[in-house]
């Protein structure tokens, strides 16, 4: 598939983020998602790339104070749309948190729960969805003997699989990943990444993290930020071996940040 | 220069011991900190034991003594007979000072003994003090027992003769004690007891019932004569049934009379004649008689086993003699039916308000005044909450409940008055602010980024608080529920004033449709020591039962704590993600 104009999955245009009524903490960011690709998003600490993320499942509604202006397009809606209902926009934008944060529930009832909640009580269906969804995120081997144990019980990369397994249960198009690997140790990190490259034939997936090196493992785009501001976008090859921006050149290489 | 010389850099303990460095080291704190705990535990051990000693000893059959005794003011000599109560050290001077003529050689501090002589209908009062130094000849005759009497307290004296309809059956002299006259005395009574018990329950469940439908058929005929608008036809069918039912209620009265005459009749056939110390001879039916014990000749495995019978009574019986004798099964009955029914509405009512507070009102100004009216409302006095429900439930919403849906009772109350369900709301209201303030801090205390996860999979904010957020924040309800129980389970004050009365044998649950029965007045521990301590007529009788009665709410209510505390840790082992 070639990236063309037809491929854009999410378009972002001149959007501005403030917290408190006048804090910005995103100025005028103007962007594509691509269709079935992975975009990361690098910067260092505080530089918004959560922040960005955030809106594009529109996140940041729950946080008091918060103010968006422009607009996230998806098929040519903006998702901003007073019209819009948010939580059938999460159903197609899914997303996954910093920490594993399953529900104090059975395994099989975190993967159920999505479809629950869309009235889905079918138990054959279910089943189907739940034994689906644990393979596809590389985690029903595992789990598959204790399927109505606690989900609490399991580790910590168990754990994020999990709430992945979770959100692709209910089939959404985009998987935004919040740093999906920091609080995890290097193997769990690992089976993560190769995760995130299975999945990226079947889900256009946006990536938040810190760590380049997996920035560039896994991403076929990368974003930098910096103070809010979208410093430099485009093909992760050319990001890392080649940047334009000078600020860009000295984040990878490690001079701040 | 070299530090060494300058500073002690010892690792070893400083050997000079000055007040200074064991103020420091922290060891007088651990002795207060620990001193303290040591004082609220001999507190609440100490509170217990007095109560278990005084309450419970009240149900033990001590021996019964005789002795002769010569009064100090006017010098007679009698017999007595009885158990001994209380014994208590008076000073000479007290005594002299009534106006006793004591010989002083026998030194400063007398001894006086209270004994429970019952026979109140023969000498008019069931205790008295008795001073030790003026009994001779003590003894504990085999032959002597006492009788536990439905009316007038205990009877102690010997068994004379066993009658049937007025025929001696068996008998013995006085004081002299043969088996076969008591045997023959112990199965007459059991027989007693036994009819007794049928005429009991056909009393409580069957005539009971039957008058519970003749006052529905009552109502029902002034429903018809309030109607107006009903045409004849259905007014004459509906008269026609109403004097129908009554007409079969009173085939099935005139049975049950018939069936109660006979068990009079069979109850009051045998007699007996007893004999106190003094020589007054009476004569009692057996229907009169609870219990007949010889405690002179019990083992202490016979004393043991009758003790659980009367600790058995105690909490399974209604009670007898304006609340001195018998049970407090009614008084259990009515505040564990109060509490549980006071949870029922509260935890909704707390939680519902409390989500409210927490997920969906503004955080600002209002809410924070809100939120400190709330905890203060935990503060008012609980006396200030019954004047409240006796005002607003009882003579407000109780009297429209009256007018609107039971008319045809008027003008008697059926909820216009003072009852359950009053006590009830009125103690839910006195506890919500508990179940709100728990309730709060528990929905704060779950994380966020589970309330985000439910989010991101499309779930609205009502359907997060629904299967997430509730579950979750369910073990810090149970945390205000146990909190408005153990406040709840003890409160007393408003209870006098919304329902709780000092004898309703009835029980609000029966067999009677609804089953359930709301507006009906009933007993209630707390307010059951409060009436046999302070309101008793027979101070000296009702003592220990005010003791065993406290002992038992604390039970009663350390019961429904623990009961609330495992639902609660049973949640908590359920949603335990608190660690996030």
């Amino acid at each position: 598939m070639t990236d063309t104009k037809e491929n854009v999955c999410l378009e972002v245009k001149g959007l501005q983020l403030y917290y408190d009524n006048d804090k910005q903490a995103l100025k005028d960011i103007d962007m594509y998602i691509m269709q079935q690709r992975v975009t990361a998003f690098i910067g260092p600490s505080g530089c918004g790339k959560s922040s960005l993320l955030r809106c594009f499942n529109r996140m940041n509604d729950l946080v008091d104070g918060c103010r968006v202006e422009g607009q996230i397009l998806l098929d040519g809606t903006d998702i901003y749309d007073s019209k819009v209902d948010a939580s059938r926009l999460r159903r197609r934008i899914g997303m996954v948190f910093q920490k594993p944060n399953p529900f104090p529930k059975s395994i099989y009832e975190n993967v159920a729960y999505g479809l629950r909640i869309q009235g889905v009580n079918k138990k054959r269906v279910l089943d189907e969805v739940v034994e689906k969804s644990l393979r596809d995120a590389a985690l029903w081997d595992e789990v598959k003997d204790r399927l109505h144990d606690s989900a609490l019980g399991l580790s910590g990369g168990q754990q994020q699989r999990l709430v992945i397994a979770r959100t692709i249960a209910i089939e959404p198009e985009v998987l935004l990943l919040d740093e999906p690997a920091s609080a995890l140790d290097p193997i769990s990190t690992l089976k993560i990444e190769e995760l995130i490259n299975d999945l990226k034939s079947k889900y256009t997936i946006i990536i938040v993290t810190h760590n380049m090196q997996q920035a560039a493992r896994v991403s076929e785009f990368t974003a930098f930020m910096y103070l809010g501001e979208l410093i430099e976008f485009g093909n992760t090859d050319r990001i890392f071996t080649n940047p334009n921006e000078k600020q860009t050149e000295d984040y990878i290489t490690g001079r701040y940040g | 220069m070299d530090h060494s010389e300058t500073q002690d850099t010892s690792l070893y303990r400083s050997q000079d011991q000055t007040v200074a460095t064991w103020f420091r080291s922290g060891e007088p704190w651990i002795w207060v900190t620990g001193a303290a705990v040591a004082v609220s535990v001999i507190a609440v051990v100490g509170l217990l034991l007095i109560l278990a000693v005084r309450g419970l000893g009240h149900f033990w059959p001590s021996d019964i003594v005789q002795f002769d005794y010569v009064d100090a003011r006017s010098g007679t000599q009698t017999v007595v007979a009885g158990q001994l109560a209380d014994s208590e050290q008076v000073s000479l001077e007290q005594l002299s000072s009534s106006g006793l003529a004591l010989d002083p050689s026998l030194g400063d501090i007398r001894r006086r003994d209270l004994i429970k002589t019952g026979n109140r209908d023969l000498t008019g009062a069931d205790f008295r003090w008795f001073l030790y130094e003026r009994m001779s000849t003590i003894e504990k005759p085999e032959g002597l027992m006492v009788l536990e009497r439905r009316e007038w307290g205990n009877f102690y004296g010997y068994l004379l003769a066993v009658k049937e309809a007025g025929v001696t059956v068996t008998e013995q002299p006085p004081m002299v004690f043969s088996e076969p006259v008591w045997e023959e005395f112990r199965s007459r009574l059991q027989r007693a007891l036994d009819l007794n018990e049928t005429i009991q329950d056909i009393e409580k469940n069957d005539t009971r019932a039957l008058n519970y439908r003749l006052e529905q058929l009552r109502l029902d005929e002034r429903a018809l004569e309030l109607n107006e608008n009903l045409d004849s036809q259905l007014r004459q069918r509906e008269s026609a049934r109403i004097a129908e039912a009554r007409a079969e209620i009173a085939v099935k009265y005139d049975v049950l009379q018939e069936t109660l005459n006979d068990l009079h009749t069979q109850i009051g056939r045998d007699s007996f004649t007893a004999i106190t110390v003094t020589g007054q001879e009476v004569e009692l039916t057996f229907a009169k008689v609870v219990h007949a014990l010889l405690p002179n000749q019990m083992s202490v495995l016979e004393k043991v086993l009758a003790w659980f019978a009367k600790l058995a009574e105690f909490l399974s019986e209604e009670p007898r003699e304006a609340n001195t004798e018998g049970g407090v099964y009614p008084a259990i009955f009515g505040t564990v039916l109060m509490v549980l029914l006071m949870s029922i509405m509260v935890t909704p009512f707390g939680v519902v308000a409390a989500v409210y507070l927490r997920e969906y009102a503004k955080q600002g100004v209002v809410t924070r005044t809100i939120r400190i009216a709330v905890n203060n409302l935990a503060g008012v006095p609980s006396i200030v909450y019954g004047v409240f429900g006796l005002g607003f439930f009882v003579y407000g919403v109780g009297e429209q409940v009256d007018h609107l849906f039971f008319e045809a009772a008027l003008p008697a109350p059926t909820f216009g008055t003072p009852g359950l369900l009053w006590a009830s709301l009125t103690l839910a209201i006195l506890t919500v602010p508990v179940v709100i303030v728990a309730t709060e801090e528990g929905l704060a205390r779950i994380p966020r980024s589970v309330r985000e996860g439910s989010l991101a999979l499309g779930a609205t904010k009502a359907e997060t608080l629904w299967r997430v957020v509730l579950p979750m924040a369910s073990p810090a309800m149970m945390t205000g529920v146990i909190l408005a129980v153990a406040r709840a389970a003890g409160e007393v004050a408003p209870l006098m004033l919304v329902g709780v009365v000092k004898l309703a044998p009835a029980l609000p649950l029966d067999g009677n449709f609804p089953f359930l029965h709301l507006d009906q007045k009933f007993m209630h521990l707390g307010f059951h020591i409060y009436d046999v301590g302070f309101q008793s007529p027979n101070v000296e009788a009702a003592r220990p039962l005010v003791y065993a009665t406290a002992l038992l709410l604390v039970v009663v209510i350390a019961v429904l704590n623990f009961s609330a505390v495992n639902i609660r840790n049973h949640l908590r082992e359920k949603y335990k993600a608190l660690e996030h």
